[in-house]
């Protein structure tokens, strides 16, 4: 039954049917462009939207953390350690080979001042929480953090040194204001 | 032939175990469609269009919006002001419901008038009539959402007419509502239908095209295709078709979500809902206002009371397209050639129109006494008029074939009308 | 069939003529002002949001509250970043709990919403004599011809007329549904001082914080009627190439 809409269908074959083809073409592109410009802003509002942008800094106020103190806070939905190194720990931290590391970085390029460190508190591995800001919780092996799930061991510049955790703790983007607070982010 | 290339291998030993591609090839493509569609015919692949464009919309605010009587309108807001394309996701949303039924409501008067709900597709009309009931389902939960003024009184109003049913109306009203009031339960329950109705009707559609394919489109004609000569296949000619129909339908859309999003809403529901205080004038969306006026019109009738009446007459009035297809008497399908029937349907669209307009309005006045009469009509239409006109009626004589008006710039030849029996009056 | 366009034409039509908007009581439809953001094209014009900021800072904001917007919002009504910091750190807001469970207060931030003038409902209505100062922030949107409306409203206040005897507290306006309302004329004359040197009669301010409450109503709308300029004119290409392509495909059908 095909067969016979075909040939009335496609009689005219001459130059009618290349002007015809040129219009399909040209339609599909235009159709497919359409399309794909439908489909971008469903794409789009699965990003962070404008309020979630907006709260991504937060700022602490430094002055209560004793030396060899550290505190927990939320940045994103996620933990940032803030460490007031003792001098014991800067020295440790410095005098490592950095050559040695399996993510190297020397000490002075994860701090802006000695005795903060501020980083990520999500184990580079798969996302855990290393232990090791409380009194008490186990600090694994090189006095930073260690981290329950796989056994990741940090040292006191959050820097990997055992454990399958492939970098060192990251580093949030932050800035010291006057008045001793610090802002993330 | 040639050795076939990857990609026809590929797709043959798919079509081996999963027989998809011929099953495309046959139902989208080589379909065998009548030849004379007119452009109404255009309203059935765009309500299905619309349908994917409203679950695909819906999916995505449902990712933003947060049901919960303390958290939704403020939630709404975010999506029109944060939200990445927020605004114009959710004012797609909001518009399309008014354009899928400004859509489905063409799509019912065109089977009205060509007669399509008449054998062999009495179980694709009520297929329809099954849709248009979820549609309206659907649509009313999905405005409870945004929980502003409207929404939350809109709810109110619609589960009290439950309360009419004698003996249980209170339990089932209370049921419906979990609680004693529509509240933060009913929301929850009405966002989770929400989500879920539109699946079903994508499953009543199935049907509803399985029904249509078994024995093709109806035409303008309204006479069964007899050969090849009176049918085209659905590819490339409707498809063709219907993508330009999209075109404009998108162009007509486009109209209102750019420059007038809130033309079919009411600025009530941009005040928070406040279970205190109810708005001076309470209206449902337009699409529902025929409806609304059919309940607010009918009063006590002996011993039944007014409330009740109204809730029966109102669920009637869409009942009574279940049964349509009995109680059009006439054999020819066709307005074209039906000349009471065809003045029949020009008045029964007006009276719908009316009932809409009463509906809009307050039931105060003459507005009363027009209701009143609109839905006796309506109702007059159905169950008198139909069945009486198709066994008085003396049909225009129909042609015997759809290519024979076609092809020669649509004039009808006369001939007996005796001539073929289907057609017969 | 044109019969049917004509009747879905008259039905759209209807539905809309017969939305009540000013039908009940004897409220006078506001006249009809001409606004920058009217039309296919239209804008907010920056000059006049910024002053109607200041007119709802000045004088609105003493008892409505501003729900929808957060300071950081401001930066779309030509504000920079430094300038939106320093308006919201004129505010304290609530914050906490602090390490010792105590909630504090703290200059406002970008990101944080709008300060509300009082708590919660009551104890807005407690200060206002019962009556509730609603939220602005959606207020041209939720009245029928809503910047008319309101541009209508903060200048209709008359003197009673002789037969209508004012309950204690209320107002005369013209426009409000019912004649009675609670809010003393908020706006007076150079009751605020513009920085542009705009003189700010009555109007002027009406005008202007008009405008501002059209931009938190619809803060989209720019963007919108920018988008659908260009979708329109890309769906007309696009739909008169496939009408071509279908009269084509029809060419030997017919």
């Amino acid at each position: 039954m095909a067969s016979t809409h075909e040939q009335t269908a496609a009689s005219p074959h001459d130059e009618g049917e290349t002007r015809r083809d040129f219009l399909m073409l040209a339609a599909g592109a235009f159709g497919a462009f359409a399309a794909g410009a439908a489909v971008w802003p469903l794409v789009s509002q699965m990003n962070p939207a404008a309020d979630t942008l907006a709260a991504s800094t937060t700022e602490v106020d430094l002055s209560p953390i004793q030396e060899g103190q550290s505190i927990t806070i939320a940045w994103r939905g996620k933990p940032v350690f803030i460490r007031h190194r003792t001098k014991a720990e800067i020295e440790q931290a410095q005098a490592v080979n950095v050559k040695d590391l399996p993510d190297p970085q020397t000490d002075a390029a994860r701090v802006k001042r000695a005795q903060w460190l501020i980083v990520v508190g999500v184990c580079t591995h798969l996302g855990c929480v290393p232990q090791g800001q409380k009194a008490g919780e186990v600090r694994g092996q090189f006095g930073g953090w260690f981290c329950p799930c796989h056994g990741s061991a940090y040292d006191t510049s959050g820097r990997i040194r055992l454990g399958p955790a492939p970098k060192n703790l990251e580093v949030p983007a932050y800035e010291f204001l006057e008045n001793s607070i610090l802002r993330i982010g | 032939m040639a050795s076939p290339g990857v990609v026809q291998r590929v797709s043959d030993w798919i079509d081996h175990r999963l027989p998809i591609i011929t099953f495309m090839q046959h139902e989208l493509h080589e379909y065998p469609t009548p030849k004379n569609l007119n452009y109404w015919w255009n309203f059935g692949s765009l309500a299905g269009i619309i349908l994917v464009i409203m679950i695909v919309t819906g999916i995505v605010l449902a990712m933003h919006y947060t049901p919960h009587t303390n958290y939704a309108f403020d939630s709404v807001e975010r999506i029109m002001r944060d939200v990445n394309y927020g605004w114009l996701i959710r004012y797609v949303h909001m518009n399309g419901a008014s354009m899928f039924f400004i859509v489905v409501y063409i799509h019912i008067f065109r089977g009205l008038y060509y007669g399509s709900y008449k054998s062999p597709r009495e179980l694709l009309w009520m297929l329809g009539v099954v849709i248009l009931l979820l549609m309206m389902a659907t649509a009313f939960m999905g405005y409870v959402l945004p929980w502003g003024q409207m929404s939350f009184w809109g709810a109110t109003v619609i589960t009290s007419l439950f309360s009419a049913i004698p003996l249980v109306g209170d339990q089932i009203t209370t049921w419906l509502w979990g609680g004693f009031s529509v509240d933060n339960p009913t929301l929850n329950r009405f966002f989770s239908l929400h989500y879920l109705m539109p699946f079903v009707i994508v499953g009543v559609v199935v049907l509803h095209v399985v029904a249509l394919h078994t024995h093709g489109s109806n035409n303008p004609v309204g006479i069964d295709t007899k050969g090849p000569q009176d049918s085209i296949p659905f590819h490339p000619y409707y498809t063709v078709k219907d993508f330009f129909g999209l075109g404009v339908f998108l162009i007509f859309s486009a109209g209102f979500v750019f420059f007038a999003p809130n033309f079919f809403g009411e600025p009530d529901n941009y005040i928070p809902a406040n279970p205190l205080q109810t708005p001076p004038h309470i209206v449902p969306e337009w699409y529902f206002l025929p409806f609304y006026a059919i309940l607010r019109a009918v009063p006590d009738i002996w011993f039944i009371d007014a409330k009740l009446a109204g809730v029966v007459a109102m669920f009637g009035s869409i009942a009574i397209l279940f049964i349509l297809p009995w109680l059009d008497t006439s054999k020819v399908r066709s307005a074209r050639y039906r000349p009471i029937y065809k003045q029949l349907f020009w008045i029964f669209l007006a009276d719908c129109i009316v009932l809409g307009w009463v509906g809009a309005n307050p039931p105060e006045g003459y507005f009363v006494v027009i209701g009143r009469i609109a839905t006796a009509y309506y109702f007059l239409h159905f169950l008198v008029l139909l069945p009486l006109v198709g066994k008085l009626e003396r049909p225009r004589p129909v042609p015997t074939s759809i290519s024979e008006p076609v092809l020669k710039g649509g004039g009808v030849r006369a001939q007996p009308a005796a001539a073929k029996p289907m057609e017969k009056a | 069939m044109r019969r049917v366009l004509a009747a879905i034409v008259a039905a759209i039509g209807l539905a809309s003529a017969a939305a009540p908007a000013w039908a009940a009581g004897e409220t006078p439809k506001p006249p009809a002002q001409r606004w920058s953001f009217d039309g296919l094209f239209g804008t907010f014009d920056r000059g006049s949001l910024q002053r109607g900021f200041q007119v709802y800072k000045e004088v609105c904001a003493a008892c409505h509250a501003l729900n929808q917007i957060y300071y950081r919002h401001l930066t779309q009504i030509g504000f920079t970043e430094d300038q939106v910091k320093q308006i919201a750190a004129e505010y304290e807001v609530t914050d906490g709990p602090n390490d010792q469970g105590e909630m504090f207060t703290r200059p406002a931030r970008p990101s944080d919403r709008a300060r509300r003038p009082f708590a919660n409902e009551p104890a807005a209505r407690a200060a206002n004599n019962g009556a509730y100062p609603v939220d602005l922030s959606l207020v041209v949107k939720a009245r029928f011809n809503g910047p008319d409306y309101l541009y209508a409203l903060m200048t209709g206040y008359t003197d009673p007329p002789a037969n209508v005897t004012l309950p204690d507290g209320m107002n005369y306006n013209t426009y409000f549904p019912g004649q009675q309302i609670a809010m003393a004329p908020p706006l007076q004359p150079d009751g605020v001082t513009y920085a542009d040197g705009t003189r700010a009669t009555v109007g002027q301010m009406a005008r202007d914080v008009t405008m501002f409450l059209s931009w938190t109503s619809e803060p989209e709308m720019e963007t919108r009627k920018r988008m659908g300029v260009k979708v329109i004119l890309f769906l007309l290409v696009l739909t008169g190439m496939l009408y071509a392509v279908k009269r084509k495909v029809w060419a030997a059908v017919h």
